[in-house]
């Protein structure tokens, strides 16, 4: 039986003060230079939360402008207001700072997470009426401690502060006093991964018409992030922290990880352990990364811009077994770099677009829209990393032109007319690939496209164990509305049985003459 | 530049000596390209990496120059850069890389 994406879920959560607290670039600097101009400049280009909200690719990113919106708006895109800038779109949302600490005290199983108790007071009913918060969630908050308690933590039991508008509210303390894959730093990464996660799989069930949360057999985690002690670092397992906060009690689950390319990996198991009728419906989710918040900061405050990486990202799918409606996972034409690629962009793009092309017969004008690395460029670009998503799509346009499947001159076009502009928060994995599955679905259920390709790209050398490149991608199709053959048909069962018997009666010939 | 990329170049350098170190380059675009090269000509300009106030003056090329594409065998060329090749803007690139050698290489 084919595995289809049933639905989807992309959420962010605003989180300024962290950019400053949390944030390598800035926690690097404050060990170099902790007097540095960089740092005191910081405050001054943090955006509020209503500014995110009026972020264009932020409100596509959660359903509410269809990624086509950025092709007619001029760049940069910071500086223009978009009018739908509303916390909730029909992907998910936009939760306030606030809102993303009470979540993380949710998802804290070792009491890990202390929050001012004024401050959990003043934000607790807002934070109840979220549909995705359950009863249970609510349940698990607590009532927090005293400001005299919190700032004891953090003076003398190295806890990482948590801060809203510069004021202290909260810390999360180490888990061990000398293991270091424990420590209050390591726990703030693996706790925000978790609670954004969290919201994402919330949202995700939310959004997927006939799944309750009992229906989820199987959680795969593909953030970025390890969790474990010294004995087994990256031991996990988050998936199923995450699938125990939403109540996935029928569910099982494990972590993949691929750096950027973790989130295809990711669906391409979850399609192929549906298809082989291990699981009915895997939830593929991933959270995302304090670390990375402000990461081009320095060149967005040199050129006077707001910080734009100010967004922890999350985001679900859905997979599961046929339902005669959804698109398909073609898992017959997958794309996958091999050990023996090589890491030659040609080669990569290659193994990734155009030998699972030529291998259904079709070539890359086939394939209607290309999601490769989808970061926004309006915050790579000032940063000097280029358009990544466009860069993407000329090198498709370019492997085109050398296999003779377009003209040089189409490919201005070309690139145009398959590329998406990018949208998603600079987060690893959040912006690969993935952040078009949910608009794909949208529109190849509607009829309006044939052929999505989405390529999840990523770069294993920074954990300095290889310097192989991996990638591996694959295409969306629409559904027939017929269940595929699984079995063995009638008509070849009677065949057989014709044959069978021709063959006996034959053999009955033979041992009377 | 990549710290860790600073540190490995500096590493070289003073292994091999500067005069036998050749830096090659591929980034997508003039900028990122450019940028290379001043790190390891004349120092990091971000003065954040090992390579900070070290002019090391290495002859840095970028692989789609027309003198370092004439040292490759052809048909690896063309199955590896040839691609991409046909995506960069190239004399933009090598504009900017023969302006940074010009200025900053001890050893071209």
């Amino acid at each position: 039986m084919n595995s289809v994406v049933k639905g989807t879920s992309y959420i962010l959560a605003h989180t300024p003060d962290m950019v400053l607290q949390n944030g390598v670039t800035q926690t690097n600097e404050r060990i170099i230079n902790p007097e540095s101009e960089y740092l005191k400049k910081v405050p001054e280009h943090l955006r509020s939360y209503e500014d995110a909200l009026a972020y264009y690719p932020n409100q596509v990113y959660i359903g509410n402008y269809d990624p086509e919106v950025l092709d007619d708006l001029p760049m940069p895109w910071h500086d223009k207001k978009a009018e739908k800038a509303e916390r909730f779109g029909h992907f998910g949302e936009i939760m306030p700072q606030e809102e993303f600490f009470l979540m993380m005290k949710v998802v804290d199983d070792f009491d890990l997470v202390q929050l001012d108790k004024d401050f959990i007071a003043e934000y607790k009913e807002k934070f109840a009426e979220n549909p995705i918060v359950s009863e249970f969630m609510m349940g698990r908050l607590g009532e927090g401690k005293d400001a005299a308690d919190i700032k004891r933590l953090v003076e003398e039991e190295h806890s990482e502060k948590l801060m809203h508008n510069h004021k202290l509210v909260g810390c999360i303390k180490r888990a061990h006093d000398i293991d270091v894959n424990l420590s209050a730093h390591v726990m703030i990464e693996n706790i925000v991964s978790k609670a954004s996660a969290v919201i994402a799989l919330a949202h995700g069930i939310k959004n997927t018409e006939g799944i309750e949360a009992g229906d989820v057999e199987y959680v795969i985690d593909c953030c970025e992030e390890a969790c474990g002690d010294a004995n087994q670092r990256g031991g996990g397992n988050f998936a199923k922290s995450i699938g125990e906060i939403v109540q996935l009690k029928n569910a099982t689950g494990s972590d993949t990880r691929s750096f950027c390319a973790g989130p295809s990996h990711a669906i391409v198991e979850a399609a192929s352990l549906v298809k082989a009728g291990v699981y009915k419906n895997v939830a593929v989710v991933a959270g995302g990364s304090t670390a990375k918040l402000g990461m081009n900061g320095k060149d967005h405050v040199a050129k006077e811009l707001p910080i734009l990486e100010d967004m922890v990202g999350g985001f679900c799918v859905i997979i599961g077994e046929d339902d005669l409606k959804s698109p398909i996972i073609d898992l017959a034409h997958i794309g996958r770099h091999t050990i023996g690629t090589g890491s030659a962009p040609q080669a990569v793009m290659t193994a990734l677009v155009s030998n699972p092309l030529e291998s259904a017969g079709l070539t890359t004008k086939d394939v209607d829209k290309y999601s490769p690395e989808m970061q926004n460029p309006d915050i790579t670009m000032p940063a000097g990393a280029g358009n990544v998503p466009e860069a993407n799509l000329k090198m498709i346009g370019a492997l085109s032109v050398k296999m003779g499947w377009l003209d040089r001159k189409e490919l201005p076009n070309f690139i145009k007319e398959h590329g998406i502009k990018g949208y998603a928060p600079t987060q690893g994995h959040i912006p690969s690939g993935v952040p078009y599955v949910g608009y794909a679905r949208e529109n190849i259920v509607s009829g309006k496209m044939q052929r999505v390709m989405i390529i999840g790209k990523g770069s294993l050398f920074l954990g300095r164990l290889t310097n192989l490149f991996d990638g591996i991608s694959f295409m969306l199709i629409p559904n027939t509305g017929e269940a595929e053959e699984t079995g063995v048909s009638k008509d070849t069962i009677r065949k057989l049985i014709a044959e069978s018997l021709r063959d006996f009666a034959g053999s009955l010939v033979t041992e009377e003459n | 530049m990549d710290l860790e990329n600073q540190k490995r170049v500096l590493s070289f350098a003073e292994e091999l000596g500067a005069e036998n170190v050749v830096v090659l380059v591929g980034a997508a675009d003039a900028e990122g390209a450019g940028l290379a090269a001043e790190t390891v000509e004349a120092g990091d300009p971000t003065y954040a990496g090992p390579l900070t106030g070290v002019s090391l003056g290495l002859a840095c090329y970028h692989v789609c120059e027309p003198v370092v594409k004439e040292e490759f065998d052809e048909a690896i060329y063309e199955e590896q850069v040839s691609m991409m090749e046909m995506v960069l803007d190239v004399d933009e690139i090598v504009e900017e890389m023969e302006d940074i050698r010009g200025e900053y290489c001890k050893y071209c």
